[in-house]
């Protein structure tokens, strides 16, 4: 077990989940929701960013944790190489040059490490974004809906990538595409009604192909569930 | 030749025809004509004058910016000092500089000294509010990855929160550099044995007008190249 969360969460007097007991495990755990559900705020409680809400109970995460949000969050003024390096910057550790280079080959950036983020595509961007958390080496990966903003073959060539580079890590998505959540994820939930529900994961490996017709079926069940929650 | 050129030359034009036709006497309004054959004449004269209202400006705009820089980042490191200097920021920024001159004189003498000081709290106050928002600014997703990484405030300044509040920075210096040949001037003029408001102010005494204009002109200029070297430099860096 890599982490674990669990008692209630509070936004003000109203319960965003009662009765709250994750444990994370090696691989993709994806967690879907409505908009305001809590799904952001139980990844930040885990995360150990600041939230709203009140956790009422404990919780168990390892000190060093990767963090990719909705936005590339690159900076401007930073080269490529430089945005690779800034998590070891902000931690005091270094990033030996070697590493930095095979990290930006394995996310198809080789040799664009002196350019600036603004000469890159939505796609190479959010690829610098990957190649940030895996610069940082961390047994858990909290992931906050990172490939939302991306136009459709982009955000499948990321789940790919992503699934591939990030191999034996423990990872905590928030999306809000049921197709995206069954692709990745050894294990799904859904947060409704302050209470995580299961979603049986689909057979096979990890990404699911997106012509599997098993996908289509179950994302189109999963999000009929979705509307009605 | 640049378009940007036209309208000058029409009134420089019009001006020389206002004061051909003798609407104004030249005491009141020299032709510009004159004004550029006082300006040949006397570019000896004026250039020294200028060389020393330029120092002032360089000297004050230099300490002014180290000063505000070291407000900013100061401020930014001690939230302690912010609420200190913080309203007092926001106060001098109300307060005209100029009505200054005259204490610092008074203080400094009659040197370089208050020029370069009035130059100086022209530049200070621009430049540190301007960096202090963009510090303060710093949007809460990208402060997300220096809490992840429990950054110390040193190293989230240095790698996330400058970058993000140098456009902000530089945009106060851009400002800070219009005023500050004024400033300079105007803190000759409050006293001094040298310079381009010193030289104004003799010539007005003497009725030269023409010279009181020339000098005009040429803190026009300088003020005009300063901007377009802080410009470019800025542009250089990306600002």
């Amino acid at each position: 077990m890599t982490a674990a969360i669990s008692g209630q969460v509070w936004l003000g007097e109203r319960p965003l989940l009662r009765a709250l007991d994750l444990h994370l495990q090696p691989g993709w755990t994806c967690l879907l929701g409505a908009s305001g559900a809590g799904k952001s705020t139980l990844l930040r409680l885990i995360a150990g960013l600041p939230v709203a809400a009140r956790l009422d109970g404990t919780r168990q995460a390892p000190e060093r944790i990767g963090w990719m949000a909705q936005g590339d969050l690159l900076q401007p003024r930073l080269s490529v190489l430089a945005n690779l390096r800034l998590m070891a910057r902000l931690r005091g550790e270094t990033l030996p040059r070697a590493r930095a280079e095979e990290l930006l080959a394995a996310v198809g950036l080789a040799g664009r490490g002196t350019d600036r983020p603004e000469t890159l595509s939505g796609g190479e961007r959010q690829r610098l974004a990957l190649a940030r958390v895996l610069a940082d080496d961390t047994a858990l990966v909290a992931l906050d809906e990172p490939f939302s903003a991306l136009d459709a073959p982009t955000r499948a060539a990321m789940q790919d990538l992503a699934a591939a580079c990030l191999v034996g890590k423990t990872m905590l998505m928030v999306t809000h595409e049921p197709t995206e959540a069954l692709r990745l994820g050894h294990r799904v939930l859904l947060l409704d009604g302050a209470a995580l529900h299961e979603i049986p994961p689909l057979p096979g490996p990890r990404p699911v192909p997106l012509d599997d017709p098993q996908l289509a079926q179950a994302a189109a069940g999963l999000l009929a569930r979705m509307r009605a929650a | 030749m640049s378009a940007r050129l036209w309208p000058v030359l029409a009134v420089l034009a019009l001006w020389q025809a206002a004061t051909a036709a003798a609407l104004l006497p030249p005491f009141v309004l020299p032709p510009p004509l004159q004004v550029f054959e006082t300006l040949w004449h006397e570019r000896g004269l004026i250039g020294q004058h200028a060389l020393t209202t330029l120092a002032e400006t360089g000297a004050g705009l230099l300490i002014g910016t180290a000063l505000g820089v070291t407000l900013a980042l100061a401020t930014s490191l001690a939230p302690r000092l912010e609420r200190l200097i913080g309203p007092l920021l926001a106060g001098a920024q109300a307060l005209p500089v100029f009505v200054l001159a005259p204490v610092l004189t008074l203080w400094l003498g009659y040197g370089l000294g208050p020029k370069v000081a009035m130059v100086a709290l022209l530049v200070v106050f621009p430049v540190a509010s301007g960096l202090r928002d963009g510090l303060a600014t710093t949007p809460e997703p990208v402060l997300d990855l220096a809490r992840i990484a429990r950054a110390s405030k040193l190293r989230t300044l240095i790698w996330l929160r400058l970058p993000h509040a140098l456009p902000q920075g530089a945009a106060g210096l851009r400002i800070a550099v219009t005023y500050a040949p004024t400033g300079a001037v105007i803190g000759e003029w409050v006293g001094a044995s040298q310079g381009l408001g010193y030289l104004m102010l003799m010539a007005n005494a003497r009725m030269r007008t023409d010279l009181m204009f020339a000098a005009l002109l040429v803190i026009l200029a300088l003020t005009l190249a300063l901007n377009r070297l802080t410009d470019r430099t800025l542009a250089r860096a990306g600002l």
